[in-house]
């Protein structure tokens, strides 16, 4: 993550960490990501550009990967795990609870662009089922009674 | 050269040949979707499979992929076959409802819609065999379409589902399309392909108009041939 | 740091490297894998270097990674000269003041250690270094040895051997272990042949599933043609409910890059790769170092311990893509595209990564590596059962008392895995299955509760070794929805490249969804049955010829369940929504008002120390009621 004061990354830069290497596409694109937190179209066209590498093929990857949104996401990310841990552990019943508290559908960002709602298929702290991530922090053995508690200190 | 045995035929091809090719030089039907010889075979559409016994093991392969072999044992029509291609055929009957090609072939191999599957309404006749995606790239070189997404979701299209900005027209794709999903509409001055309408040239000599002049364009800049060479139809040429 | 070149050189980094495992001042460790943190590690870690520096402490703050036992997390252990080491379960920065007082005091008391450590196994020197000179301290005679506590007495630590033990931070303390010995020997004392011949005697099999001999693998991928060829790690883990492998890359990164150079040599590569999973920040950022280290020890780069071999290795990461597991993907996502697998007529081995033949091993596998060259082929064909040699880590979670990783020698019986190290099912319910094999597995159920677990046993049983999922589960969980969870799972993760699983997988999702709503018709199971067969032969690659497996399984063993939801009209397990009704116990009920308080829906009404009543043309379903009444009087049926 960025802080206030450090230098906008551009593109350019990005490109130019990686030697221009098409096999390092991925990497760029997460690197694009990790910048603005979501693939803006424009970013694609210029990777394309710059790379030359047809658009046809960098959006094939931007939407194959479940990491990559092409949509603008909320300040704060909620990832609800649905892995088989914490699916056997109420997971289901979790993202309900979210979907109503937040008044929006899993994959949706809520009117005031402070959350988005994404579903993950297991964070490897399945020992702690079920979790939730939030903005990175994860929420260990959540239940339902506890969302408006956490959701309120983001 | 190997030999290896057919539906029961000893046969011989050139090493490194596909069963497929094989199969169809000794008239042995095969039916397919998704490979055409102007593009590499990809395996997408499982309508080509067949059973190939090799040393102990037997197994379900993609004709259009496997490579012949040195006293291997192939057969077209088992059961395990004839079962596979059926649910192919039923699952793209249940995708594509609309399509005329798809039920043809289904006639001719005596396969019956499934009733359970609810026929989906948005995917149009495409039955992501990819060979446009192939054409577009591999022989035009020009990359205007792809495939984006995954699992159910993947779609072919331009980046963004918009128009496509790098298309020449040139119809490739859908010249390629086995099953009519791509819709190219022509008058004689005008093309429309991909959301965009492209002006066509006329020949320089007879004056018939023969291609999309964004595609002379794209063919002059990568060959260097200049346009007033290429603006003569393949006939007057 | 100067470059390791001499036997002498690596005895005098394992020297200063065992000077911090068991150092001659006090060391505090704090368990920092993702688990860990997650539970509130980071927190302690800060409290407790807080509280050291306060007092003006000489200790040594070291981080460590998971041991296994997630569920008593945050683990602090303490180490003092000479005394056994203590860990102390479930630790809170509240906690920290009392725990550093007892270091202070040299007395445990409050506060008790949850076990207590003696010595410390060096597997890969076959030898035992003790903690502890002299008899056990009085007060510490009550605290058991973790050779008895029941998690971990059965368990045997191979792959993860340094997990949770050693500083991950630390490159001398994983050649204090023996570690880098192996890669020494290996390159001065082995010829290739002789490393492969080793593998092969040891009976090593894949541990990402498939359960392939990896000496074999080996063996075909030397002999292929070609000057260019790749040794891939396979840290994708995309199995969901199993971390093992990332608990190995985060806890010891150096064992997976170690089995790697001695593999690499093997082989005859020159450029290996380390792809792994998105989700895996810390896995990422430990193995980075941990790279960074070995180069800089010249265990990695040109000349390798002034040797003549050159190798060297790069992380690939995943972006969250199943598929990309399976070996054609991984390959094809290495190279920078969309992860879409291709036929496999012609093997990886021979044509893998940029067509170059290439050499895939799990993170397990190749962690195992070091500790087969230092311990020899015969040693290690010793541990395990008929066919499969060896320990299998496992991540046991779902319904289970003691969640965790833990590996044990392979054909161990399903229930001491179960019942003994896991200490069977909470809540006094009944064990009803145990899913093994990620989304291409299946389910085991009570009847084959005495399976030895192994590749094999597995396998014959509908299931399979996986990469090492347990997921308990127990009469509240239903097999039907299990299943439906599993299809919608691969409906998802499916790369939609071949129809029979892209359409297929889809296909079953929404009979299975009809059947979970309570629309399920007659034919319904057997039309599942019959397309199971058409996916199986017709996929691509293995995601899809194996997707019909939770089915398969689920239905032979739990028919009933199936039949109870299509003709019925009834979920016996009270998961699925539509099949099911909340109300309220008279017998049980004590009009404590909880239920009322929680009910998003006002739909519970009810006066104080009265039988509530729920009105049932408002309630969602949502199961607060039930999570929260303290006297188990919801009824759900
Ligand atoms: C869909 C799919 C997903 C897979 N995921 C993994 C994985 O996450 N980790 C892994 O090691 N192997 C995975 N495998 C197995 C690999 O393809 C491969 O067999 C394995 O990494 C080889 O290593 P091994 O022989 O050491 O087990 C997966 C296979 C398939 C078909
Ligand atoms: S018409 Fe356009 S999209 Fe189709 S093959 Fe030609 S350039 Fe590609
Ligand atoms: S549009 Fe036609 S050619 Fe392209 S993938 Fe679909 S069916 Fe195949
Ligand atoms: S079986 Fe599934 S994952 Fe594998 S190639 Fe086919 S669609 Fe892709
Ligand atoms: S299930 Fe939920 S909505 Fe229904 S009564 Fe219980 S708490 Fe209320
Ligand atoms: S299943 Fe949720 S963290 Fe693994
Ligand atoms: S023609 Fe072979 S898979 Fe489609």
């Amino acid at each position: 993550m960025k802080t206030a004061k450090a230098k906008k990354i551009t593109v350019k830069d990005i490109i130019k960490k990686y030697g221009g290497d098409k096999t390092a596409m991925i990497a760029i694109l997460q690197d694009v990501q990790e910048e603005f937190r979501y693939l803006p179209k424009a970013a694609l066209s210029s990777i394309s550009k710059q790379m030359e590498v047809p658009l046809t093929r960098i959006y094939e990857i931007a939407t194959f990967y479940n990491a990559f949104s092409l949509k603008q996401r909320g300040k704060n990310l909620i990832e609800v795990c649905a892995g088989t841990a914490c699916h056997v552990q109420g997971a289901a019943r979790l993202m309900d609870r979210m979907e109503r508290d937040l008044a929006i559908k899993c994959g949706e960002t809520t009117k005031d662009k402070m959350f988005s709602l994404e579903e993950v298929r297991c964070l490897g702290c399945c020992s702690l089922a079920p979790v939730v991530r939030i903005s990175g922090n994860i929420h260990p053995n959540l239940t339902q009674d506890e969302v408006p508690k956490i959701l309120k200190n983001y | 050269m190997v030999s290896f045995i057919i539906d029961g035929k000893k046969v011989e091809a050139e090493a490194g040949a596909n069963v497929l090719q094989v199969a169809r030089k000794y008239g042995i039907v095969i039916p397919t979707l998704c490979c055409h010889e102007s593009v590499a075979p990809s395996g997408a559409c499982r309508l080509c499979v067949v059973e190939v016994k090799k040393g102990k093991r037997t197994r379900i392969v993609t004709s259009c992929l496997y490579p012949v072999d040195e006293g291997i044992v192939v057969e077209t029509k088992t059961d395990r076959v004839l079962n596979v291609r059926r649910l192919v055929m039923q699952l793209l009957m249940a995708r594509c409802p609309e399509s005329e090609v798809l039920k043809d072939m289904a006639k001719e191999m005596g396969i019956e819609p499934q009733p359970a599957f609810h026929p989906d309404t948005d995917k149009g006749k495409c039955v992501l065999c990819r060979l446009c995606v192939k054409a577009c790239e591999d022989v035009v070189g020009a990359s205007a379409i792809g495939l984006s997404g995954r699992g159910k979701n993947k779609k072919v299209g331009a980046p963004f589902m918009e128009d496509s900005k790098t298309c020449i027209g040139c119809g490739a794709c859908a010249y390629i399309c086995p099953t009519e999903h791509i819709i190219m509409e022509s008058t004689d001055s005008k093309r429309k392909i991909w959301g965009r309408t492209f002006k066509m040239q006329p020949c320089d000599k007879c004056g018939r108009y023969f291609a999309p002049v964004d595609q002379l364009k794209f063919i002059s800049d990568k060959t260097g041939t200049p346009m007033t060479e290429l603006a003569v139809c393949m006939s007057c040429k | 740091m100067s470059k390791i070149n001499t036997l002498e050189d690596l005895n005098k980094a394992a020297k200063r490297g065992l000077e911090s495992i068991i150092p001659s001042k006090t060391k505090v460790m704090v368990g920092m894998a993702t688990s860990g943190i997650a539970s509130g590690a980071q927190e302690v870690y800060n409290a407790l270097a807080e509280e050291i520096k306060k007092r003006k402490l000489d200790i040594i703050l070291s981080k460590t990674g998971a041991m296994g036992m997630d569920c008593i997390e945050p683990l602090v252990d303490v180490l003092q000269p000479n005394k056994p080491r203590l860990a102390y379960s479930k630790v809170t920065a509240k906690k920290v003041p009392e725990i550093i007082d007892q270091i202070v005091k040299g007395a445990v008391n409050g506060n008790k250690p949850a076990y207590r450590m003696d010595e410390e196994e060096f597997i890969c020197l076959n030898e035992n270094k003790p903690y502890l000179k002299g008899p056990v301290p009085k007060d510490l005679e009550g605290i058991p040895k973790i050779g008895d506590v029941s998690f971990y007495k059965k368990q045997m630590k191979l792959a993860t051997r340094n997990c949770g033990m050693i500083n991950y931070e630390s490159i001398d303390e994983y050649i204090a272990k023996g570690g880098y010995f192996s890669l020494l020997k290996a390159l001065t004392k082995m010829q290739p042949d002789e490393i492969i011949d080793e593998v092969i005697a040891s009976g090593l099999r894949g541990r990402g599933g498939g359960g392939f001999q990896a000496g074999i693998k080996w063996q075909t991928c030397r002999r292929a043609h070609g000057d260019i060829k790749y040794v891939i790690c396979n840290g994708d883990e995309g199995d969901p409910g199993a971390y093992m492998d990332r608990s190995v890359m985060e806890g010891d990164p150096h064992s997976v890059i170690e089995g790697m150079i001695i593999g690499a040599y093997a082989i005859g590569s020159s450029q290996g790769f380390i792809y792994v999973r998105n989700e895996y920040p810390l896995a990422v950022a430990n193995l980075q170092r941990a790279l960074d280290q070995a180069r800089e020890y010249g265990l990695l780069g040109k000349n390798i311990l002034n040797t003549g071999f050159d190798f060297d290795l790069k992380i690939g990461k995943g972006a969250g893509a199943f598929v990309c597991g399976e070996s054609t993907a991984l390959m094809t996502s290495l190279e920078g595209k969309a992860g879409e697998p291709r036929a496999k007529y012609i093997h990886t081995v021979e044509h893998g990564l940029w067509d170059r033949p290439s050499n895939l091993n799990n993170v397990e596998t190749w962690a195992n590596v070091p500790a087969i060259i230092s311990r020899g082929a015969k040693w290690f064909s010793s541990i395990g059962c008929k066919n499969n040699s060896g320990t299998k880590v496992f991540c046991l979670v779902g319904k289970i008392n003691n969640i965790g990783m833990v590996e044990v020698p392979m054909g161990i019986p399903l229930k001491e895995i179960i019942y003994e190290i896991g200490g069977g099912i909470p809540g006094g319910k009944k064990y009803k299955a145990v899913q093994t094999g990620g989304p291409s597995g299946g389910c085991l159920p009570d009847s084959l509760i005495d399976i030895s677990v192994d590749f094999d046993s597995l396998w014959d049983a509908g299931s399979m070794m996986g990469s090492g999922g347990m997921i308990v589960m127990d009469e509240t969980t239903c097999m039907v929805d299990i299943a439906r969870y599993f299809i919608d799972f691969l409906e998802f993760e499916s790369c939609g490249k071949c129809v029979p699983c892209r359409e297929g997988v889809y296909r079953m999702n929404e009979i299975l969804n009809d059947i979970c709503d309570g629309k399920g018709k007659a034919g319904d199971v057997e039309l599942l049955e019959s397309m199971s067969q058409g996916i199986v032969d017709g996929a691509l690659c293995a995601l899809g010829s194996t997707a019909a497996n939770p089915v398969l399984s689920t239905l032979k063993y739990f028919r009933d369940e199936y039949v109870a939801h299509v003709r019925d009209k009834k979920c016996p397990a009270g998961v699925c929504k539509a099949l099911i009704r909340f109300s309220v116990s008279d017998e049980k009920c004590t009009g404590c008002g909880v239920c009322l308080k929680k009910c998003p829906t006002e739909c519970i009404s009810g006066e104080k120390k009265k039988t509530h009543v729920i009105d049932q043309t408002k309630c969602i379903k949502c199961g607060v009621c039930k999570e929260s009444c303290k006297f188990d009087a919801i009824i759900v049926e």
